[in-house]
This record gives C-alpha cells, sequence and structure tokens, in this order.
C-alpha cells in the first residue's frame, strides 16, 4: 500500500549578518546547500533567530520578470514583492515566508530590504559604499557606480580586511557606528569578511589627478549621504527615521571627499 | 484678493544644517534643498499667519523689496512647495494635524 503521507524533513541555516541572526527554512537540500555555499562566512550554528523565514520553491517564471521592487507595511507585516520573489515578514511574530524559485538572488534581495528595514528603526542603514577594516578602524567609501568602490577594494593592502565592496552595513553603537561585513557584493565578487569595527571616518570616492583628501561641509556631507543610503520602503515613518539617522550619523563621523589615482598609495592615507 | 495661508507638512522631515534648510519627502524620499526665501517661508509658515503678514514681516525686511512684488513671489514659490508636497496651503487657516495611524518606523 502506498504512502498517503510523508513526512518532509524541514531543514534550515542561520545567516548571521550585522549581528542579526535569521534563519531560513526550506525543504530542498539542493537549496540549502547552495545557501551555505552562497553565504559562507556568514552562517552560523544553531541560535536564537531573530527573524525567521520559511522558504517555498516555486518553479521559475511564476512572477513579472519585469516588476519593480514594492515594500510596503500594512496591519503589523512587511510585504515585500520584486519580479522574482514574494515575501512577507511580521516584526512582531519574527516570523516570514518567501516565494521564490530556487536561486540565491532572489533571497539575497529579500534579506538585503529586511536588514534596511530593520536597521533604519535603529538608526543605522546599508550604504551603497565599498568598507575595509584596518588597525581596528572600519572606513566608508561611497559613490556612484564607476566612482571606484570596486577599485579601492582591490588595491588594498594585505593588512586591510575587505567588509564589502559595494553595500556597506552600518549599525548605530553607544556614542559611534560600528561597520559589519557582508555577503553583499559588487563587481569584485568576493564576499567581505564577517568582522565588524568602529567607523572612523566616511570617504565620498572621486577619481582625479593626485592622492587628496578635501573636507566635506555638513550639509554636503549629509547630501551625499542620503543619496547612497539604500531606501526600499514607502513608509513615510521610515523614511524620516533614514533622513534623521544619516544627520546623526554625519554629526559624529568625519566625511571627506577621496580623490585617487588608481594605485595602492592611496591607502597611505588611510590609517 | 483672497488671503492665503500656509503650512509646513507634516508628512515630511526637515532639518537645518550650516544654514541650510533640507527636507525629504516621507513619500518617495526625494531630497530638497531650500533657498533662503523658501526656509524662511517653511519656518513661518504655521497655518494660522496669513501669507501676506509672513511677506511683510519677515521676507520684505530681509531682501528689502516692494511688499506686492514680494507677496506675488512669495504665493507663486508656496504653490511650488505645494506641488511637491512640503508645504500645505489654503484659504483658510490651516489647523494643526491630528497624527494618523503610525507608520512601521514608530
Amino acid at each position: 500500500m502506498p504512502e498517503l503521507t510523508r513526512e518532509v524533513e524541514r531543514l534550515s541555516l542561520m545567516i548571521e549578518i550585522g549581528g542579526m541572526p535569521v534563519r531560513v527554512n526550506t525543504t530542498d537540500a539542493d537549496f540549502l546547500a547552495m545557501l551555505q555555499d552562497r553565504y559562507s562566512g556568514f552562517c552560523r550554528s544553531s541560535e536564537e533567530a531573530e527573524i525567521e523565514f520559511d522558504v517555498e520553491l516555486v518553479e521559475p517564471g511564476f512572477a513579472d520578470p519585469e516588476a519593480e521592487v514594492r515594500v510596503a507595511y500594512r496591519r503589523g507585516r512587511w510585504s515585500l514583492t520584486r519580479g522574482d520573489f514574494r515575501a512577507e515578514w511580521e516584526p512582531g511574530a519574527r516570523r516570514g515566508w518567501i516565494r521564490q524559485s530556487a536561486n540565491p538572488y532572489s533571497i539575497d534581495a529579500v534579506l538585503r530590504i529586511v536588514h534596511t528595514l530593520a536597521l533604519a528603526r535603529q538608526g543605522g542603514f546599508l550604504l551603497h559604499s565599498a568598507s575595509a577594516l584596518r588597525n581596528g578602524k572600519a572606513f566608508l567609501f561611497a559613490g556612484v557606480s564607476g566612482a571606484g568602490k570596486t577599485t579601492i577594494s582591490r588595491l588594498a593592502p594585505p593588512d586591510v580586511t575587505l567588509l564589502t565592496d559595494e553595500i556597506s552595513y552600518v549599525r548605530k553603537g553607544d556614542g559611534s557606528y560600528v561597520a559589519f561585513g557582508t555577503p553583499f557584493t559588487g563587481e569584485l565578487a568576493k564576499l567581505g569578511e564577517n568582522v565588524s569595527a568602529p567607523v572612523a571616518a566616511l570617504y565620498l570616492l572621486a577619481q582625479g589627478p593626485a592622492n587628496r583628501v578635501d573636507p566635506v561641509a555638513p550639509a554636503e556631507a549629509a547630501r551625499s549621504l542620503l543619496a547612497n543610503v539604500l531606501f526600499f520602503a514607502e513608509d513615510e515613518a521610515l523614511v524620516q527615521a533614514a533622513f534623521h539617522s544619516a544627520f546623526e550619523f554625519v554629526s559624529r563621523v568625519p566625511v571627506a571627499r577621496l580623490t585617487f589615482v588608481p594605485d595602492a598609495r592611496v591607502w597611505e592615507l588611510m590609517r | 484678493m483672497s488671503r492665503l495661508f500656509v503650512a509646513r507638512n507634516p508628512r515630511v522631515a526637515a532639518r537645518v544644517l550650516d544654514g541650510e534648510m533640507m527636507i525629504m519627502s516621507g513619500k518617495d524620499s526625494t531630497l530638497f534643498t531650500l533657498n533662503r526665501t523658501a526656509t524662511i517661508l517653511w519656518q513661518a509658515a504655521d497655518g494660522k499667519t496669513p501669507l501676506e503678514e509672513i511677506v511683510q514681516a519677515r521676507i520684505c525686511p530681509e531682501f528689502e523689496v516692494e511688499p506686492a512684488e514680494a507677496l506675488k513671489d512669495a504665493e507663486a514659490l508656496a504653490r511650488e512647495l505645494a506641488g511637491h508636497e512640503i508645504l500645505q496651503i489654503s484659504e483658510e487657516p490651516i489647523p494643526p494635524r491630528v497624527p494618523g495611524e503610525s507608520g512601521a518606523g514608530e
């Protein structure tokens, strides 16, 4: 007689980015292995999760691939949609679900969004910037695509630990800001190290004929920072929180313009 | 000509830094930097002082302009800022908005 029911084994993985453990549950061993590979260095053994997601895998092409990302909050839960995934997260219950095909990109986008939402409530943010750790201090390098984030990451000398070449993770601490390594990669396609350090400076990148650091007025610093903060939510309160967080950050962290030629000597300016 | 009242839209975030007034729309995250005239208008926009009085008391002394010309320019500016949902404008006094449903960030 054939089995009418079969117990489905639940597999899970704890992914900790920025000190925030997120448990991902799946029933697909191959998908789990893909995630373990994708987030190697950011996987933790069993701990209590701050958020737990159940992933339901579906066939590719279940949704419109051209659809833009939409993030909205209603009745106690966040709704996240893009062409390749749908997800919900209920912060009060610390649980959510993700519906996507078996690929690492969709869940990566969900994690980025969830982290921006969680950080915004705590005075932190994700920033379009490379970041690196040297002598116990973290340095952020912000700029639009082509400004030099990948280049400066590639030029880092051996005593520099790369936190990310694309998306920096900034958390507000007691009287200071702390940058964490992330698995969110850019052109370098190299995961950051899962370490953290207090932020010593934010540099706004520009390429030029010589290496130099110029001061930036606070208003310009705030404008530049806000231009590089990742925003997803259509939520007034969170937008306002992110706005005030940016001003708080520039009041505490030195911001300067770093003009550099693409060679390793630029790192002599960061010690 | 009817009187115009202006009020700050409570749905935006605003800060002054180095004398520059920066405002971010809570609706679409657009960032605005106000010039000196717009900053004066924003700071005086309490919903109960007519625009005409704001112009006479705050703008004319600052820029040494004719009241009629200044009022015309201020009206145009107020309507532009209202178009960006930075200010609210009305021909009646604008009462303070009762806080509505809290957003997710609160």
